[in-house]
């Protein structure tokens, strides 16, 4: 049993964080490129922008004395996500806008992605140095120890960890109203199925968008704050998620933002999975077994953890190129 | 003074010029039909006409308004449609958006004008809530077609809505554009049926190498045994 919640715990749920911060990456990702048809390569470098946010608004407000009975950082996510959505903006209207209009092709316009990504990296360590950072100051990181079964061993989430689930869920389905209900989430769907009709249609692609950076950007915002409180804040926090988050993102399909959660979960498990130690599991009946058991048996070791997006994504692209949701062919 | 009227009009795409001097006049409630053979620059003339070309020379008005070009996203608002002739419609938005998405211009309540649409196109109606794209051939062309009247236009640009429709399915869309002309919308149509076309044109355009060869009602195009030879197929 306790060897069932150690599963449960280094499985499924550190499957479903990971995978939660991937979807919520690779919805900004698929969005952009539906709807302006570029890769944005600095998407990893707005979610540690983001999370600089969350920890300096957080950092205003504690040196204001202000108390809240949640950690501050959780009480600053909301707003810095506002903030990390205008910053999107502004980004796309200071260096992809000018190309756009210009009538740069796309692949100009990712190098410029690249430009920025680069940029962003250098301004983050510019300003908050290159150590890393706790969220939380010196407030205490609640974690619940959920009681499984009579196990010995409980279930285990932090507060931030519980957040972030409770938090994609909600964004999921609030993406799904927003682009089934209202007139400019359909405009979205619109400009991403057919710009130019859009366009002599009368929608209004500005606010479209501007709507494209405000979910790409806050979301980007909301997954960078929570993965680093839930570890920890550093410059090079996109480094390792850049990756992943573009295998998700052609796994379920460019463009598709249902495509983007499914590839972002399936990613998740798939790292997790990978990485779990099988040998934990068949501890129990060990006796049974006809060979002794290795201490550890994973699939992938924990270090080459980065494998795993692209083991996947060869696999997909090589059974199903459109990705799961049929999404575009770059 | 006529409803439209494009005067002398010269442009292409890039450095490449496509229509040579094109004229064109219309009355308002008529249907101009343009004819002439693949190449010849008619999608290029809807596409000028709706800001899509390069327009170096000449003039088009509408109800007095210049509107030589105006950008494309600045139609709608003036109530005028286009219905390009490939990917006309949103294919992954089903029926009842597409056609939700034709009225993004207008901030009114025009739930009347889609049900009017519907009794215009009746294989619609079931279909309201499936995705466009899985469409037949021709219920596309309806949702394109509906899409564009979600405006209430002045001025209805059609390029081919025929094409590659079954002769039934034909008819019937030539039948729902007479409709759709009964109810005062000044259409300009490009078709490649010329002759079904000519049939119902107040006045026919034949359009070759990117100029005027002749314009004349549509009867008298269809008399006319010259056009006939070299247009029509004889
Ligand atoms: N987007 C484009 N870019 C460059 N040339 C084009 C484009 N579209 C059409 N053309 C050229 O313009 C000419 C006229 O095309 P078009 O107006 O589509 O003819 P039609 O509709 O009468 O068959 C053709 O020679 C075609 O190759
Ligand atoms: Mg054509």
């Amino acid at each position: 049993m306790a060897e069932f919640v150690f599963f449960l715990n280094k499985a499924v749920l550190s499957g479903l964080i990971i995978g939660s911060i991937y979807a919520l990456g690779a919805i900004g990702l698929t969005l952009v490129f539906g709807i302006l048809r570029f890769a944005h390569i600095a998407h990893g470098d707005v979610m540690t922008v983001g999370a600089f946010f969350t920890l300096i608004l957080a950092g205003i407000l504690s040196s204001m004395g202000f108390v809240s009975p949640v950690p501050l950082v959780l009480v600053t996510l909301i707003p810095a996500m506002a903030l990390t959505a205008a910053f999107s903006i502004g980004l796309d209207r200071i260096f992809y806008k000018p190309l756009r209009d210009s009538g740069a092709k796309p692949i100009i316009i990712v190098m410029a992605s690249i430009g920025v990504m680069l940029m962003l990296q250098g301004l983050v360590r510019i300003f908050a140095g290159t150590g890393t950072r706790n969220m939380f100051f010196d407030q205490p990181k609640d974690i619940y120890r959920i009681p499984f079964f009579g196990s010995s061993r409980d279930l285990v989430l932090t507060e931030p960890q519980t957040v972030l689930i409770v938090f994609t869920f909600a964004a999921m389905i609030a993406l799904h109203l927003f682009l089934t209900r209202s007139r400019l989430g359909k405009a979205m769907r619109a400009v991403s199925d057919n710009a130019d009709l859009a366009r002599i249609t009368g929608i209004n692609i500005d606010h479209v968008v501007k709507a494209t950076w405000i979910i790409g950007g806050g979301l980007a915002c909301a997954a960078g704050g929570l993965l680093s409180m839930d570890v920890f804040l550093k410059p090079d926090l996109s480094f390792n998620l850049l990756l992943p988050i573009f295998a998700a993102t052609i796994v379920g399909g460019i463009g598709q933002p249902y495509g983007a959660i499914a590839g972002g979960f399936l990613v998740g498990f798939s790292e997790t999975l990978a990485i779990f130690n099988w040998s934990v599991l068949l501890r129990p009946v060990a006796h049974l077994l006809p060979f002794d058991l290795p201490a550890s048996i994973a699939l992938v070791p924990t270090e080459y953890k980065l494998t795993v997006p692209f083991v996947i994504l060869i696999i997909v692209l090589v059974y199903r190129p459109t990705g799961i949701f049929k999404g575009r062919v770059l | 003074m006529s409803f439209l009227s494009i005067d002398n009009l010269t442009g292409g795409y890039g450095q490449m010029t496509i229509l040579n001097g094109v004229n064109l006049t219309l009355d308002k409630g008529e249907i101009g039909v343009i004819v002439g053979p693949n190449g010849a620059g008619k999608s290029t003339l809807l596409k000028a006409m709706f800001g899509l070309v390069n327009v170096t020379g000449g003039s088009i008005t509408i109800e007095g308004e210049d509107i030589t070009r105006l950008p494309p996203d600045k139609f709608a608002s003036r109530r005028i449609a286009f219905v390009p002739q490939e990917y006309n419609i949103f294919p992954t938005l089903t029926v009842n958006e597409n056609l939700e998405m034709g009225a993004y211009s207008r901030r009114d309540d025009c739930s009347a004008v889609m049900e009017h649409i519907y009794d215009i196109f009746p294989p619609l109606k079931d279909k309201r809530h499936q995705n466009a794209g899985e469409l037949s051939g021709g219920q596309r062309q309806m949702v394109a077609v509906g899409r564009a009247l979600m405006i209430e236009p002045r001025l209805l640009l059609l390029d081919e809505p025929t094409a590659g429709l079954s002769p039934m399915f034909m008819s019937e869309i030539f039948d729902r554009v007479i409709a759709v002309n009964r109810t005062g919308v000044t259409i300009v149509m490009v078709e490649q049926n010329a002759k079904q076309a000519l049939a119902i044109a107040s006045t026919g355009f034949v359009l070759a190498s990117g100029s005027n060869a002749f314009t004349d009602t549509g009867k008298n195009l269809l008399a006319n045994p010259e056009v006939a030879k070299s247009f029509l197929g004889g």
